[in-house]
């Protein structure tokens, strides 16, 4: 499966009356995006605003970050058995604003919500301080449970980004990169004397506002499987999840997976990328047991040498996470895992949940319990009142001033188990 | 600007009052510098000075651990110091174990920055290295010279309250805390890097060396529930509801301690869920599917137990340290054995 990836330039958005990309600027038509949001009956009113890199700007409690993408030649469209016909995607050419996203923000669904600062030090910890956002702010009608306000959020977000990636359609990239990995034998065959590598791509699934969507199919419902790699670059894969904010993998960290980025730069060189398995991270432990069978499974029949298993969420899929990384082991395949770490604010506890010896390679994105304080911001997108709520804020976070006290865990994509950022931890 | 007033603990034989022979020696306290202190005073330049020493013999210390922790306290006290540093201790185990417990009194007692200074294998560095600052020295008093300029620059770096650096830049034992920087690659390269040295069978460094973990073995099963008093403890999150001590969603740095008496069942009206980790419609609509609270009436009244336990202790789990959790329990656990529990449900979520 081939994929080009044409990607835009995009350095600044503004409204105009016509949604399209000029000059590196995107133009979004607000009204129009307005209404396409109100479709929705579940939500009573909508407003958009635009966040630029370095404006003084605090959006919270984020839900999803999303980037606009569209497919301009191959099978299907972007967010496959959600926002286009359940085709496979993964070939083809697609279209990326490269530096815009959409932010869906608003009214609090549970707890797990995250804060997007667009300078300051919290906006070091944050990839998405450095984009040109469109934000939704959603308001949900009265009455409306979680779960549902947290879907109609959801495709909210995903509409809002299929509707504004549709204007990359017909503009000449500034830079194309193709990705490519052939049907297994083949892939094999290509780089013989190279080590075998695959992805373990650990979905969160935990249920109860922790989703994930592969296909349109509710990951929870999955056995682990197999996807080439440039499925997820088209939006095979989204986020339907209220982790805590600083390592949920929002939609756009899935459709920029950093791993399988940097496993393709070393593909031919070091080693041969063959694919990714995608399980998930169920909480019966007869789901635990039954997901990291399959993926050592899997990683044994696709004959790897090595796979590096990446982590979403904390505590409860730590075990998978050890699971994964012993059964893979026990297979003689040889494991990197990418976690993040929960220290305590004094860095002092164990930082994860399960451990075991064979996890003898491991790559963190951090404590996220480490304590920052986020100065205040002239204007805020969504709304301050949930501060002290979500996950990693406490009572008085929210100071008289605007200035917030919390964990970095508030902040969105800070401890990403993708490896996004470049922050790690280590011992002192 | 005044000196920095310091304090310092050495033991019979850096005093040079004796060997094992004099070990037995209890605490007193000079003015001044006695022994290493000298070196060490001179390394502070003029920004501090050790202004008194204390002096215990290690058995006595040892010996007499309660009274020569009171003694040793009120002495160090009495001279108002705003640093205190015990040893070098090299290799001496029982002199590590006092300049280890004696240090981690006076930063808990008076809060004041606090140092000692042992060989690695010194058994006090196991026991206090979480605790305290512990610079990094030979096996024996050899190594004295290369110790103090150590010792003197993260001291007064710790009475001054500026930034310390890793363990590596400071000579000091790694405390085993986590602390995050900013790398030159991002997560993911700096995986397939490693991926490539594993495969290669060349040298990584892991990021995180996996923990040893408690193990906590079951306590036999109680014989007659019938006749036993049990209490509910969850890490669910269930609170009465407005969460009156705002425990926090994530992270907890407290429990909560409720009267259910005459509780017969937790309705939505009356009780909630502060937990962020999971979805609480579920939870808010009926609290008793995480502190089943509804059931143990019923086991209550048809005798299966003997009592439920007047009051519930709650805290959220989610990502809440083990550090934490550990304490919560191990104040909740005097009150459940003081009120005459004979076992505890702990539901989480």
């Amino acid at each position: 499966m081939r994929l080009e990836l044409g990607k835009i330039n995009i350095t600044d958005v503004q409204f105009g009356d016509l949604t399209k990309v000029e000059n590196g600027t995107l133009y979004v038509n607000k009204q129009e995006l307005i209404d396409l949001i109100l479709e929705d009956d579940h939500i009573k009113s909508v407003e958009i605003e635009l966040a630029r890199p370095g404006e003084e700007v605090r959006i919270t409690p984020v839900k999803d970050v999303i980037e606009p993408r569209v497919k301009v030649e191959g099978p299907g469209g972007i967010f496959p058995g959600v926002m286009n016909k359940v085709t496979t995607v993964g070939s083809g050419r697609t279209h990326v604003l490269k530096g815009a996203a959409v932010v869906t923000c608003g009214r609090i669904v549970g707890f797990q919500e995250g804060i997007i600062d667009m300078t300051g030090p919290g906006a070091e910890y944050t990839p998405f301080s450095k984009l040109n956002n469109v934000c939704i702010v959603i308001e949900p009608v009265e009455g409306l449970k979680q779960h549902e306000y947290e879907a109609a959020a959801r495709m909210a977000g995903l509409k809002a980004a299929n509707f504004i990636g549709q204007a990359g359609k017909d503009v000449q990239p500034d830079e194309v990169e193709t990705y490519e990995t052939k049907p297994l034998l083949e892939q094999v065959a290509e780089y013989p004397e190279l080590p075998k590598v695959g992805y373990v791509y650990m979905l969160q699934t935990q249920g109860l506002l922790h989703d994930t969507y592969v296909y349109g199919v509710d990951a929870k419902r999955i056995v682990p499987t197999i996807l080439y790699p440039t499925e997820v670059m088209d939006g095979a894969i989204l986020s339907g999840n209220c982790v805590s904010a600083c390592d949920k993998n929002t939609t756009y960290h899935h459709l920029n997976n950093p791993i399988i980025e940097d496993l393709y730069k070393r593909h031919g060189k070091d080693i041969n990328f063959v694919g990714v398995i995608i399980t998930n991270e169920n909480v019966y432990l007869a789901d635990k047991e039954r997901s990291s069978n399959w993926t050592a499974k899997l990683t044994k029949y696709l004959g790897l040498d090595g796979a590096i298993i990446s982590q979403e969420g904390f505590g409860n899929p730590d075990t998978d996470l050890i699971m994964n990384c012993k059964k893979i082991e026990t297979e003689g395949i040889k494991t990197v895992i990418v976690t993040d770490e929960y220290a305590g604010r004094d860095g002092a506890s164990q930082s994860l949940a399960d451990a075991d010896p064979k996890a003898d390679a491991v790559v963190t994105g951090g404590n996220a319990n480490e304590v920052i304080v986020l100065p205040p911001m002239k204007k805020v997108i969504g709304t301050l009142d949930y501060v002290d709520k979500i996950a990693g804020g406490f009572d008085g976070s929210l100071r008289p001033d605007g200035s917030i006290e919390a964990e970095i865990q508030v902040i969105t994509g800070a401890t990403n188990e993708l490896g996004f950022n470049k922050m790690s931890a280590t011992t002192f | 600007m005044s000196k920095i007033r310091v304090v310092h603990y050495i033991n019979q034989f850096f005093a040079g009052i004796g060997g094992e022979e004099k070990a037995d020696i209890p605490p007193e306290v000079r003015d001044g510098v006695v022994g290493p202190g000298m070196a060490l005073n001179k390394a502070f330049k003029d920004e501090a000075e050790i202004v008194a020493t204390v002096i215990c013999g290690d058995s006595y210390f040892n010996e007499n651990l309660e009274k020569a922790k009171d003694e040793v306290l009120k002495m160090i006290k009495e001279h108002n110091p705003d640093l205190f540093i015990a040893g070098p201790a090299f290799n001496a185990g029982r002199y590590g174990t006092a300049c280890g417990t004696v240090a981690k009194l006076v930063k808990d007692e008076l809060n004041i920055p606090v140092l000692a200074a042992m060989y690695p294998e010194n058994p006090g560095v196991d026991m206090y290295k979480k605790d305290l600052y512990i610079v990094e020295t030979g096996n024996s008093a050899a190594a004295m010279r290369k110790a103090v300029p150590a010792m003197a620059k993260l001291a007064l770096k710790l009475a001054k309250g500026e930034e310390i650096g890793s363990p590596a830049e400071e000579g000091y034992i790694a405390r085993g805390v986590r602390v995050n920087l900013f790398l030159d690659k991002r997560g993911s390269e700096r995986a397939v890097d490693m991926m490539v040295k594993k495969l290669k069978g060349e040298d990584f460094t892991t990021e995180y060396p996996m923990p040893d973990f408690d193990n906590v073995p079951p306590n036999p099963a109680v014989k007659d529930m019938s006749k036993a008093k049990v209490a509910l403890v969850t890490s669910g999150g269930i609170v009465p509801k407005g969460n009156p001590d705002h425990i926090e969603s994530s992270s907890a740095s407290k429990y909560g301690k409720y009267d259910i008496d005459g509780v017969m069942d937790l309705t939505a009206e009356t009780y909630e869920t502060a937990h962020g980790g999971y979805d609480p419609v579920y939870a808010n609509e009926n609290a008793d599917r995480v502190l089943p609270v509804d059931v143990m009436r019923d086991l209550e009244k048809e005798g299966v137990i003997g009592e439920l336990h007047r009051y519930f202790y709650t805290t959220t789990g989610n990502g809440t340290s083990v550090a934490n959790a550990k304490k919560f329990a191990a104040e909740f656990a005097q009150e459940l054995v003081a009120d005459g529990v004979d076992a505890v449900i702990l539901t989480s979520t």
